[in-house]
């Protein structure tokens, strides 16, 4: 069976500038792959030539085996895409936009009525049908979304920051929706700005500046040579007075990174420094593994040191 | 896959908006009502009591005759006697009198003498329907007081103009019938254009562009509603003219609301073109804007085409409105039937062909 979604040297150009460049991926069905990246990374421009919204200027991808370019109205009625504003209509219900959808997609009334059923059941949205799209709140309003974007039973998912800017509670519920539907055999690719959503994703791929610089699982990201330079190790420095402590670490001479993660500073140093890092800030140091922010931070840091390079 | 694939979606999603949207409808039947008031009353275009002084030199019976004339007629409104030319002057000048009647001092002499007399109408040129009224009034009159003069038995030309179709010259019956169709145009134009571009800027239409909904789907369905609507808008217009100015319709109104649907397709897809270039809804309702003052001006509504230089009377061409008027006017003035006015109705058509065609390649190059 040839993968859900397939890309090989995916290029798209906008005039003289590249928005995509040269992307490779592959994901196979009933995966949820989380695409990370910068704002103008190229995640949105990326997930829009799959569904054949942006035209691709080289390279070849294909979904379900189709080509995006030439079988698109083939795969229209394949896929769901929730766009990163996803359109709702505020001033129809929750049900009419649920119906809309379903009539845009040629359900018949037999198989809408299982449908809805089906998503309303999934969603948990009974309560809020009859009330108009624009009065849910955030996090009712991406269910609803979601809702809209599997109605026709879609095999494959594009969500672009479903859970942007909505509270931990329904950002939660919303990635339970994901992975119930995931089981089901429904392929995912979406787009976050949140580690820990990233981190529940199977595979992870990192844009950065339109180019793909790591892709695996969370696993192999964390132990990606990039990631973990030789002859560096990653320690954990938690004190009481965190802002003047980094600066104090940053200042020197065998830090290569440090950055404050919550209560705590996470540093990159040469090996062997951690008793003059000890010294320096008066803390034992704890060795960590990278979490998948370090990881890109790190892979950030050194793409920039090698352009500076250049 | 059909290729109107989501058209029935589509329109009916687009009622739902119009119901939970009641303004659009109220706007749609309530804006006709202003501006029939407007134009209907206040823009009365029949000139009427211009004020006017006198400047009788020497009064007379003769002259005081001559007044009595001017007095009778609706046209002129006798406000001051003055008895200088400067004051005559300063009266215009100041606006309190936009004509001035000057009977010189030899007036009797020389009618009586029959030497040929003179009698002198002035003007004020700044407006000009009233100038021309004027001016026609004037001719007419002394055309009259000829008559009267010449003793020697009835006159050997008389003119007796009469104004067909619009006998009483009402401004309602002239007005009203333009004013539906410029109107509906631009109310059509910007509901249309409008319903596109909130969901492009909603993002819905990007939604839409990854389902199987054809682009003929989308246009037919956001068309539809609007151009029922204008329909609506028609009917109402017409009834308002009808019973509240007491205009009667000459012709058959099936004519007049059969050619009513190119035009209003016309109107829809010229409304689609604008949503196609449109990244927000100000710049639709610019745009949408701008097709308006050709459709007002340009159209035969205000000024008569025949009276235009000829870039404009081209412009005049291309503008749906224009056919329409000759329609509407045609029909409620003049009775004219199918016969007469199929030639607006086969432009119109194109027209509509035309707008639609164009529009739907822009919504296939967007939509695919
Ligand atoms: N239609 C377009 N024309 C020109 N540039 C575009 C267009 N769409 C996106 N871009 C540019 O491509 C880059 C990537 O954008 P996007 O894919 O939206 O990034 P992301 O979703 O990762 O934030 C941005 O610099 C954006 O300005
Ligand atoms: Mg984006």
């Amino acid at each position: 069976m040839p993968p859900v979604i397939e890309t090989r040297e995916i290029s798209i150009r906008f005039g003289a500038f590249t928005a995509v460049d040269r992307v490779s991926l592959t994901v196979d069905r009933g995966e949820v792959f989380g695409l990370l990246g910068p704002n103008g990374s190229g995640k949105t421009t990326l997930i829009k030539s799959l569904c054949g919204l942006v035209k691709i200027s080289g390279g070849e991808g294909r979904l379900l085996g189709l080509d995006v370019r030439d079988e698109a109205p083939a795969i229209r009625r394949r896929i769901g895409y929730m766009s990163q504003r996803f359109g709702l209509y505020e001033d129809l219900t929750a049900r009419e936009n649920l119906e809309f959808y379903s009539g845009v997609y040629g359900l018949t009334a037999d198989r809408y009525a299982r449908r809805l059923a089906s998503v309303v059941e999934l969603t948990a949205i009974t309560p809020y049908l009859d009330r108009r799209a624009g009065q849910l709140s955030g996090g009712w309003k991406q269910r609803l979304a979601l809702g809209c974007a599997i109605v026709h039973e879609p095999e494959v998912v594009f969500l672009d920051e479903p859970t942007a800017g909505i509270d931990p509670v329904a950002r939660r519920a919303l990635w339970d929706l994901v992975f119930q539907l995931s089981g089901q055999g429904v392929t995912f690719l979406v787009t976050t700005h949140y580690m820990d959503e990233a981190e529940r994703c199977g595979r992870v791929g990192y844009l950065y500046n339109s180019t793909m610089v790591a892709m695996g699982t969370v696993e192999e990201l964390k132990r990606l040579p990039a990631a973990n330079p030789p002859g560096t190790a990653r320690y954990e420095i938690t004190c009481p007075n965190i802002t003047e402590t980094l600066a104090t670490v940053r200042a020197l001479p065998f830090v290569r990174e440090a950055t404050i993660f919550g209560q705590s500073i996470h540093a990159l140093v040469d090996a062997a420094a951690a008793p003059a890092l000890a010294t320096a800030t008066g803390v034992a140091p704890r060795p960590i593994e990278p979490s998948l922010e370090d990881v890109f931070v790190t892979l950030t840091n050194r793409i920039l040191a090698d352009r500076s390079a250049l | 896959m059909s290729l109107f694939a989501g058209a029935w979606p589509m329109l009916r999603k687009e009622f739902v908006h119009l119901r939970r949207d009641p303004g659009t409808v109220i706007f749609a039947l309530l804006i006709p009502v202003i501006q029939l008031i407007i134009f209907g009353f206040a823009l009365n275009m029949n000139v009427r009591q211009i004020p006017t002084v006198v400047y009788d030199q020497a009064p007379s019976q003769r002259s005081r005759e001559l007044i009595a004339r001017f007095r009778s007629t609706d046209t002129f409104a006798l406000v001051a006697q003055v008895t200088s030319d400067a004051a005559l002057e300063h009266e215009i000048r100041r606006g309190h009198a936009q004509a001035a009647l000057k009977i010189p001092y030899d007036y009797a002499d020389r009618v009586l003498a029959g030497r040929g007399a003179t009698v002198q109408l002035l003007v004020d040129g700044s407006d000009s329907t009233v100038s021309s009224a004027a001016l026609n009034v004037f001719n007419a009159l002394i055309l009259l007081e000829n008559q009267r003069l010449a003793r020697a038995g009835p006159p050997i030309v008389e003119a007796r103009p009469a104004v067909l179709f619009n006998p009483a010259t009402r401004s309602p019956n002239f007005f009203v019938p333009g004013l539906v169709a410029a109107l509906v145009q631009i109310m059509v134009i910007i509901l249309v254009a409008l319903s596109v571009v909130r969901e492009r800027e909603r993002g819905t239409l990007e939604q839409l562009t990854v389902t199987p909904v054809q682009p003929l789907g989308v246009m037919l369905g956001k068309m539809i509603p609007y151009v029922t609507l204008g329909f609506l808008e028609i009917c109402w217009v017409l009834l308002i003219m009808r019973v509240v100015f007491a205009v009667p319709i000459h012709g058959s109104l099936a004519t007049l609301l059969l050619l009513a649907v190119p035009f209003l397709v016309a109107s829809a897809g010229i409304g689609l073109l604008i949503s196609t270039r449109a990244h927000s809804q100000a710049e639709a309702f610019q745009m949408a804007f701008g097709t308006m003052l050709p459709s007002i001006f340009l159209s035969g509504y205000i000024f008569p085409i025949n009276n235009m230089p000829p870039q404009f009377q081209l412009v005049s061409k291309i503008i749906p409105t224009t056919y329409f008027i000759e329609v509407t006017r045609g029909v409620i003035l003049r009775g004219a039937g199918l016969a007469d006015l199929w030639p607006n109705g086969a432009v119109l058509t194109a027209m509509a062909l035309a707008a639609v065609g164009l529009a739907a390649r822009q919504f296939h190059r967007r939509l695919s």
